[in-house]
């Protein structure tokens, strides 16, 4: 292994490589985001998807190569949604007592998702393929993606919509609800989960576990409603 | 540590198992969460003596992968670069409609749970002095 293009080429073809090159993507992004003291712009999903998309382009290596490697963490997704369940066992006792604006907030905030989303899109003139890939962006990768499917999307195009409203509502809800005079970390953490899925929960736990817990209920609440509603309403756009 | 492991994966398992089985629109992960929440409300029930779940392994691994949750986005969202094309050609529409609707879900999510909860809070705060 003298020669170092030979190198690079077992390097850029291995999993390891892009398994260690996501992991220090990101641990450098949250350090920045640490140094920032969690500045909501400083988001570290962003971050650390600028520097691979930089990498992975000056390399000019194809995603699916670098996917070999970093599908190891993608996997975690699973596992960490049921993980969940922790939080919310642990904090019952205030979620039981919040079931009725838990509900109200979810069918609100989920027609908002949808109808806003697909109005200002329809709107510009967006093709229905388009239209139909974007419906579900508000809810978690996984659920987005089979609607999509399910209506006429495109579910590749559906999972990027899905990541960059995640890493939007993740930079806005902090300085939205500060803006709003909202205080009530039910109340923020619900909408994050709501309008931002999984990365809007990463958020609210970052910010608060009261609010993460209330982000997480949104998100397993929200795709499951979402799932329902999207085919009605694309339905009445194809009509 | 290896049990919570096995009861995390155990419970994405039934949960993809329940949802391919009975065709149902939500992810097996999700249904997952609600099986192992359903779990570990029952543990509660059947031994109040029995260990704080934040002192125990599963709480432990939980944290730590919720801790860590922005991460397991990156591998999904560095597939952006596949769509760069899509996403320039509908250019200002695409991004004006998910800058707008994120922020107006916010907005009306978060309004409707304060203006109900003010109502249920205040009929429950009620309940509790009569």
């Amino acid at each position: 292994m003298s020669d170092p293009g030979r190198l690079w080429v077992f390097l850029a073809a291995s999993p390891l490589f892009w398994l260690t090159a996501t992991l220090a993507a990101y641990a450098v992004a949250d350090w920045l985001s640490q140094k920032a003291q969690r500045n909501p712009l400083v988001n570290p999903v962003l971050i650390a998807v600028l520097l691979l998309a930089v990498l992975l382009t000056l390399t000019r290596t194809p995603y699916e190569a670098y996917f070999e490697g970093a599908q190891f963490v993608h996997f975690l997704l699973g596992p960490a949604t049921v993980a969940l369940a922790v939080p919310l066992h642990s904090n019952w006792a205030t979620v039981r007592k919040a079931l009725a604006p838990i509900f109200a907030a979810l069918v609100a905030g989920a027609c908002t998702a949808v109808v806003s989303a697909v109005g200002i899109a329809w709107s510009f003139g967006a093709p229905f393929d388009v239209l139909a890939s974007l419906a579900p962006k508000s809810v978690t990768a996984a659920i987005a993606m089979g609607i999509s499917q399910g209506i006429g999307g495109n579910p590749a195009l559906t999972a990027t919509l899905v990541i960059s409203t995640g890493v939007l509502g993740a930079i806005m809800v902090t300085p939205l609800m500060n803006a709003m005079g909202l205080t009530d970390y039910r109340a923020r953490g619900f909408a994050a989960g709501v309008a931002s899925h999984g990365i809007g929960t990463a958020r609210a736990f970052q910010v608060d576990p009261v609010a993460g817990t209330f982000a997480g209920i949104a998100l397993g609440l929200n795709g499951l409603l979402t799932a329902l509603i999207v085919p009605v309403i694309i339905g009445w756009l194809r009509s | 540590m290896l049990h919570a492991i096995l009861i995390l994966l155990g419970c994405q398992l039934i949960g993809e198992m329940l949802a391919r089985g009975l065709g149902l629109p939500v992810p097996g992960p999700v249904i997952g969460m609600a099986l192992l929440f359903a779990a570990l409300q029952v543990r509660v029930r059947l031994k109040p003596a029995a260990a704080d779940i934040t002192t125990i392994p599963l709480g432990a691994v939980a944290s730590f992968l919720l801790a860590n949750l922005s991460l397991l986005f990156v591998p999904a969202g560095t597939g952006i670069i596949r769509q760069i094309d899509i996403l320039t050609s509908n250019g200002p529409g695409l991004i004006i409609a998910l800058v707008g609707s994120t922020a107006l879900t916010l907005i009306v999510t978060a309004l409707v749970f304060v203006a109900v909860a003010r109502r249920t809070d205040a009929k429950s705060g009620s309940g509790n002095t009569t």
